[in-house]
């Protein structure tokens, strides 16, 4: 990989890596004797052996001018096993987290094994380092194809990828040791934010500077939503994550809102990382390799640009149904819950667009799990935002706030849409990366569709009942007019639920073992072998083509 | 519209510029108001600001990841009311940053935790909530009565906080530390200066029952026994509703 990088990438490379080791050393210096020394040496560490990779390659020969009429897949492929490596080790943790709700002694008495700690470790390794990997992976390979160009450069794409990856491990370890800002899905303090925010500049740049380069005259829908998922992430990172330090050799820092308009804040970047992390990100994962498996044009171009603006526009607006009945005024609330339910409308635009998509090629639906894949992900996906919307009543939220049900909502988006429409695209996406006719096992990929979904029908069934059941003690009352129940009546009530939903997410992480080891064993295939020869049909136009416009 | 479309998306710049303007809108509405009506937040005099050894516990409180299962925000529901006490006012918040309003209750709602058990039980539940409740599934917190808590930049937090728009006084800052020792050992000399600055009310007893070690313990126990009693606002907004 480092040999296909020329010359003077190497020497970028190399500069950019000392950079780095640097400032890691003078967050090591400032930092002695605060955590923030800990992340100074890990980002030291991590610079010197990348520099070492380097310069064991320095004076390999130069790349030949060839590859310039190919696409640049490198880091499409290192971003899937990556993504791969995140989603074993993080839903990993997630099983166990949920096995510490059910036997919570486990913990041992040692603090980076406890609960507070693993769970964003779980949350942070699925969004972020599984779905952001996959998001890296999946948009550099579609950006190239729908533009008919590659990439720009082979400095970039490696800065994005690995710098993204370092954002994650900062994190991991970074909660481990119990650093955190305690703002959901933006964890991470203020230093790991900063370098976040030059990973996603570059990130955006590329995008652009790849899409200038295009040999298509129109923007293919796919890209509408990565572009939207990088630009609005962007954007909520920056808000949420304002905060002053307690100074440039700590850790710490305080949130410059407080409140009632850091909880407004907060949840509007939470609730719109669900919109545009999980949900435009993977749409446009969903829109190419969809239509691509089952040899079908998408169903509806105007269904495609009613949802995605609809998308861009509404969910920005639903952040504050997270916080119904709280000392939030009730008119943000009443917009929020009013925008959620109208969310619908552009949601199943959607949904109902990948699935008319299919029609035609329902047998292929029936025999090829990679396409059920991404079936069963479009179904979840109308599933879970009819879910979402359906929560976002105020009168439905006072019950399921605060429950589980809130966490077998999440995960029938999470497990069901997101993964799998994940595992979907990587089955169809290997083969192509790795120059193979199919995937080492398709009985492999048959195994793992029917453990994903049975995992997510076990979780999101515990989930359910328990939050229902959780929801419903709280507020009885008894013939005296009292509480019925004490809170940890609600406690006790739910064991059986954790232990059915651990249950459930150990048979997920199960198919996701399956799912990186036949990947890896089709990784290995490619070394003996190369069998396809679609090099030929599979390259950029190189020549800026004379292509007739409409209206021309 | 599909023409009008066709046009847009064969313009990068200009669909970015798009994406940027429509997705702007709910935010702008919903956020900027907060911060400029002032009605959003209600005025309560006596609200006093969390003393250096509460600051430092509602870190500990931050670190462990607490807010996952505990939320702080009393919805203005009767059987929350009933369960919990007065439903949260914003104001009661105000000093937050972050907020810790949570979003989970794996165990119960938090904010007015205060004075509602003594030091002496939190420090065994937190040992080992098994022992005062049986069925709890909450993690032991072993470690926090092992560990001491760093208080020597205890100043530097405090002024953080007043750089976001807490306000703490120089005076406040200039003995932070001093302060923060003080509250957790009431028969020290630095124990006066404590409710001198941060007013009569201000818990100052040896929280974890040893004295002269300040631990985590202290700390997290100090913070917890504030929830809820930064002001009366919400005690009497109850009582005059009654009325």
């Amino acid at each position: 990989m480092i040999s296909g990088l020329t010359v003077s990438e190497r020497q970028s490379a190399l500069l950019i890596l000392i950079v780095m080791a640097f400032v890691g050393l003078a967050m090591a210096g400032v930092g002695r004797g605060d955590l923030l020394g800990v992340h100074g040496g890990i980002v030291l560490m991590i610079s010197v052996a990348l520099s070492f990779a380097v310069i064991g390659h320095y004076y390999d020969p130069e790349p030949p001018a060839e590859r310039l009429a190919e696409y640049y897949d490198d880091p499409t492929r290192v971003g899937i096993v990556l993504a791969m490596i995140w989603a074993v080790v993080a839903m990993a943790v997630g099983v166990w987290v949920a096995a510490l709700l059910a036997w919570p002694d486990m913990t041992w008495d040692v603090g980076w094994l406890s609960f507070g700690r693993l769970r964003p470790v779980h949350t942070s390794g699925v969004i972020f380092g599984f779905g952001g990997n996959a998001l890296i992976a999946t948009s550099f390979h579609v950006l190239q194809r729908t533009s008919r160009a590659r990439l720009p450069d082979q400095i970039s794409p490696w800065f994005v990828l690995i710098g993204y990856n370092l954002f994650c491990v900062i994190a991991a370890t970074g909660y481990l040791m119990g650093l955190t800002q305690s703002k959901e899905y933006a964890e991470p303090e203020w230093y790991a934010d900063l370098w976040l925010v030059i990973v996603w500049v570059t990130y955006f740049v590329l995008y652009l500077r790849t899409l200038q380069r295009r040999q298509e005259p129109h923007i293919y829908v796919a890209n509408w939503y990565y572009m939207a998922f990088i630009l609005v992430v962007a954007v909520l990172h920056i808000v949420n994550n304002l905060a002053v330090p307690v100074s440039l050799g700590h850790a710490k820092s305080y949130s410059l809102f407080s409140g009632v308009q850091d909880a407004m804040t907060q949840w509007w970047y939470g609730h719109n990382a669900v919109a545009f992390f999980l949900t435009a990100g993977f749409l446009g994962m969903m829109y190419y390799y969809l239509p691509k498996r089952a040899g079908r044009p998408i169903f509806s171009y105007r269904l495609s640009i009613i949802s995605f603006w609809g998308i861009t526009f509404m969910y920005m607006w639903a952040g504050s149904h997270h916080l119904h009945y709280t000392a939030l005024p009730q008119w943000v609330q009443t917009l929020g819950m009013t925008f959620s339910i109208v969310l619908l409308v552009p949601s199943w635009a959607s949904a109902g667009n990948a699935l008319a998509t299919l029609n035609g090629a329902w047998f292929k639906v029936r025999d090829d799990a990679t396409l059920r894949f991404m079936m069963v992900a479009a179904v979840f996906y109308g599933l879970a935002t009819f879910e979402g919307s359906f929560m976002a009543i105020r009168a439905v939220n006072s019950l399921s706030h605060y429950t589980d049900w809130t966490i077998g909502h999440v995960h029938g988006g999470a497990l069901g849409w997101v993964a799998m429409i994940t595992f979907g695209s990587f089955y169809a996406l290997v083969p192509w990366m790795w120059r193979q006719e199919r995937m080492y096992s398709p009985k492999l990929v048959e195994v793992h569709f029917w453990l994903a979904l049975s995992g997510t029908i076990v979780y999101v069934f515990a989930m359910w009942n328990s939050g229902i059941i959780q929801g419903l003690m709280w507020r009885t009352y008894n013939e005296n007019g009292t509480l019925a129940y004490s809170f940890i009546d609600s406690v006790v009530a739910m064991h059986p639920y954790y232990i059915a939903r651990a249950f459930g997410g150990f048979l997920f992480l199960l198919g996701a073992i399956v799912c990186a080891y036949n990947i890896w064993m089709t990784i290995r295939l490619s070394k003996a072998k190369v069998v396809t020869e679609d090099g030929k049909t599979d390259v950029p136009v190189l020549e800026p083509a004379t292509v007739l416009q409409a209206g021309e | 519209m599909p023409e009008a479309h066709r046009k847009l998306e064969r313009n990068a710049i200009g669909f970015v510029l798009a994406i940027i303007g429509v997705s702007a809108i709910g935010g702008l509405v919903e956020i900027a108001p907060l911060f400029t009506i002032h009605e959003t937040v209600e005025t309560a005099k006596d609200m006093r600001v969390y003393t250096p050894l509460e600051v430092a516990g509602r870190n500990i409180y931050i670190r462990e990841g607490c807010y996952a299962c505990h939320s702080q925000m009393i919805r203005t529901l009767r059987d929350e009311v009933e369960r919990y006490g007065p439903y949260s006012l914003a104001v009661e918040s105000k000093y937050d940053h972050p907020m810790l309003w949570g979003s989970k209750r794996t165990g119960p709602d938090l904010a007015r935790l205060g004075n509602k058990y003594s030091d002496a039980w939190h420090v065994a539940h937190l040992i080992n909530p098994r022992h005062v409740v049986p069925q709890s599934v909450m993690p032991r917190y072993g470690w926090l009565m092992r560990n001491e808590v760093r208080i020597d930049d205890a100043g530097q937090h405090l002024a953080a906080l007043r750089v976001v728009g807490v306000p703490y006084t120089d005076e406040m800052i200039a003995n932070a530390t001093k302060d923060a020792y003080g509250q957790a050992n009431p028969d020290s000399d630095q124990a006066a200066g404590v409710t001198q600055r941060y007013g009569e009310a201000t818990n100052v007893r040896t929280f974890d029952g040893e004295p002269g070690r300040l631990t985590e313990m202290d700390a997290l126990v100090a913070y917890l026994q504030v929830l809820g009693h930064l002001t009366d606002a919400a005690y009497k907004q109850t009582s005059s509703a009654k009325e």
